[in-house]
């Protein structure tokens, strides 16, 4: 009873991936398990094409290892392509450049209505690729992408320039301009939030872009792009390509016509890219790896801190990039916690992401599931002590089972790696000073937590942390108001929010000499 | 060819009251119902229909023809009692809207924006049979600027950010906007939807609960809108609207001292009663007032375009614009050619029915209107302003009045100084940049001006110079919701439309707590 009510409280105050009342998308489930697979295709200037070479690769439903489709694999001569796309798009007087700015704001806002439209359609078919439960496809994933797109359709006409005080007889005002062609790579852990968090600063600047989606989650990105051409958008505006990072992601990263990349994706890959933009002084924003602390104080509410915690490492089957991983736990409650974590663990149900009751769906490869096992094992290995699950889960598909280790050190592995997948370590603390040192001593710097009743702690600690977001008696409250991104390894800049427009803006400032300035 | 050029240069570069890719709203010609039924005839207050609680009721004019429309409720004191009480119940801590997310009050402006659009030609045809404005106007002009209006604040609610400050010592410190609360706005009967917009756009967007009072002359249009305010599905109490006059219900609300602001919109005169009013509860107060603009050619402009813009400057809306450019300043070397082009322009003015697609100016708004006008033109002949055109009532039914224009007017006369609000031009000769901006200046009023010139120092220098709220160089009347409107001088106080308007919705609270030890 109490954990019903418990996990009520987590989707009214924590989870808030979409907004309470904004939206006209209710709760409630229509469920398809074999949604219709539309496009396979490259999305350049508003249409669909083959890849130049032909090829495809195959794409997989994780949650049987079967092939669901085969799709469109772009090559460097179709990156080349979809950027000449977008490229004339952004030339000076296209239709793109010379559109109002709320008509940018009204093409969001008819996106969102469009994703409304189709949200049972786009919901089933993101839980057959990526084989996240469909209850959370279609009442957090897809709920949320409307949210963020109608906010950043209010942007374009607020986004000011100034004009500036300055001294003699000049007169002198600064313009926003877009960046211009934007590259864009989406990883496969959010396919549809990500797009949207992609597509709404682009849009409302007035970039232009190309998009690449994961070779393990293209589907809902794709018919997205039916959706982005039935909007309303003008040709080569939006282009949207489906490759692998190695090919198609590089060839895009290189590109001297592309003046920005937004990467979202592992540290180790994001490096490659941040040296790669380096070279050609391309501006980069990155949305990369981190081993979020959670911090939990013994004057917490401890029902509320062990769902919140559970929730915040075991949401999306442990694949976020700012999952609380780190767990610590004041040796006061420690014992309590631990055994309370156990409890709702074991709970936890593993199992077929179209059935209603499920919470966990696979992991998103085998190559995943085998990377997350080799670090449970190292935690065995390290002595820390494992309490449930450390298995995979079945024989089908790629499902591992909740995991949770505690009485673990923070120079384990499992204690400083990103897992990405369902694995909790419990980590015991003492003294404030001591759980802030060890929070921040780590390369990562994304996400924190810390749930405390005390005023001053609450305070002292989240400003004490250093990471990009810190959530207090709350976790992954994803607001599209609230700015998004890394501290240290985790990142470079900042997606969501007001924050998010600087990158994808130049500043230009104009000054004319006049004959007399007055105040 | 070239006045037809220059004719359509004017929609796509200076009106621009609507975007044009903003919305679906395209422009196009279509046909006006002339007899549009008239659904609401009473006072919305927590969503719902009421007869003023004394029964009375006023009537309403058709200003085209004299005759009676209908009759609608007259609020007296007791009914705007109700309505704030109605405001203040749908503000208080807890209630519905105070809890509700800020995206989803802008979710609630795009549903009204929609329902608008949705209704723009019954809307359009309702205004100009109520106003008199060409319908051409209401269809293509006024309904497409309320959409655009209010997708534009819809995106605000979920933007007004508070700061968290840099303070010294150990302690935290944020700001919050909060709403004012409740709110009476008083809205005149010249743009009778776009002035309720341009209300409802900031208040519901800052999160203020509002009694909105429509002028006893333009009822129709509001009344209707308060079906589509429930429709879209705002809490009862948040936007309430009663139609009344300004002594008995005006009063009221500018006297309530459960009303926290006033938003007025209307003449100097009524404006400085006002402020003095909200003066004695320290009630905040916006004003947006009259204005006597004036619009400065100099010999280096376009002369086509100046004409052109110039004419529609004082001329659009049947004069009855607050920041028509009714001082036409132009320089020496152009005066003779300018005046001349001028009177042929106001020659060729279509006045007439305003349902006809070929008219381009309605009747005024009232009988009362139409005289005082009318007398304002006779005080010009007897001062010696040289009468080139027009001058006398337009017909012997309704309130139409010729398209006028005065030349050699001088600053001392009294149609150089006062706001006529018709459709009486007056140009003015002038020699140097450094005396026209100090006589464009010499005025009570400081609401809007505007400059002609191909030049890009005088251009800045003198905008820069001018003394007035809204300065258009090149063209005139450019109202994107984006930037701000309102007065120096006593031509207003605060601005509407734009970021600046929150301000005036908001106030600001700082909130600062003591903690044990501050870091960088």
């Amino acid at each position: 009873m109490l954990s019903k009510l418990l996990s009520k409280q987590v989707l009214n105050q924590g989870l808030r991936l979409t907004t309470r009342t904004l939206s006209t998308a209710s709760q409630q489930k229509l469920v398809d398990r074999k949604p219709d697979v539309k496009y396979q295709k490259l999305f350049i200037n508003n249409e669909f094409v083959d890849s130049l070479g032909g090829s495809t690769f195959e794409v997989l439903n994780p949650a049987t290892g079967d092939v669901i489709t085969e799709v469109a694999d772009a090559s460097e001569k179709d990156i080349d392509r979809a950027v000449k796309a977008a490229k004339d798009a952004f030339r000076l007087g296209s239709e793109w450049r010379r559109m109002d700015p709320a008509g940018r704001g009204v093409l969001l806002n008819r996106l969102a209505d469009l994703i409304e439209r189709d949200r049972a359609y786009l919901a089933a078919l993101e839980t057959l690729n990526n084989g996240k439960p469909f209850k959370d496809s279609y009442n957090i994933d897809i709920p949320h992408c409307i949210s963020v797109l109608r906010y950043y359709a209010g942007w374009p006409d607020k986004m000011n320039g100034k004009v500036l005080p300055v001294a003699g007889d000049f007169f002198s005002y600064t313009r926003r301009e877009p960046v211009g062609v934007v590259g864009q790579i989406i990883p496969w852990n959010f396919p549809m939030i990500l797009l949207c968090w992609k597509i709404g600063p682009s849009v409302a600047t007035g970039c232009t872009s190309i998009i690449k989606l994961d070779e393990h989650t293209p589907l809902t990105g794709l018919y997205t792009a039916k959706l982005i051409e039935e909007a309303g958008f003008p040709p080569g505006v939006i282009n949207i390509v489906s490759g692998d990072g190695p090919h198609c992601g590089a060839s895009l990263v290189k590109h001297p016509d592309v003046h920005k990349i937004a990467f979202t994706g592992s540290t180790q890959v994001g490096k490659i890219i941040g040296v790669e933009c380096a070279k050609q002084v391309k501006r980069a924003t990155l949305e990369l790896g981190g081993k979020s602390p959670n911090i939990v104080f013994a004057d917490c509410d401890l029902d509320l801190a062990v769902e919140m915690s559970h929730f915040a490492l075991f949401f999306n089957q442990g694949q976020c990039c700012c999952a609380g991983s780190r767990t610590y736990v004041d040796e006061k409650i420690y014992d309590e916690f631990v055994q309370r974590s156990i409890e709702r663990t074991k709970r936890r149900k593993v199992g077929d992401p179209f059935d209603d009751s499920t919470e966990q769906g696979p992991q998103i490869s085998h190559e995943q599931m085998d990377k997350i096992l080799d670090l449970i094992e190292s935690g065995r290995r390290n002595g820390a002590k494992l309490l449930t699950g450390g298995e995979r889960h079945g024989d089908k598909g790629f499902f591992v089972q909740p995991t949770l280790f505690a009485d673990v050190q923070d120079n384990h592995r499992i204690a400083r790696e990103e897992i990405f997948g369902p694995v909790m370590q419990i980590l015991k603390f003492k003294s404030i000073e001591e759980v802030v040192e060890r929070a921040n001593d780590s390369e990562y710097g994304l996400a924190a937590s810390v749930f405390t009743k005390d005023l001053d702690k609450a305070i002292v600690v989240s400003n004490a942390l250093r990471a990009g977001s810190v959530w207090v008696n709350t976790y992954d409250n994803f607001d599209p108001v609230a700015p998004f991104g890394g501290f240290k390894h985790s990142g470079l800049g900042r997606e969501k929010s007001e924050y998010s427009l600087d990158s994808y803006s130049e500043t230009k400032c104009v000054t004319m000499k006049i004959s007399e300035r007055n105040s």
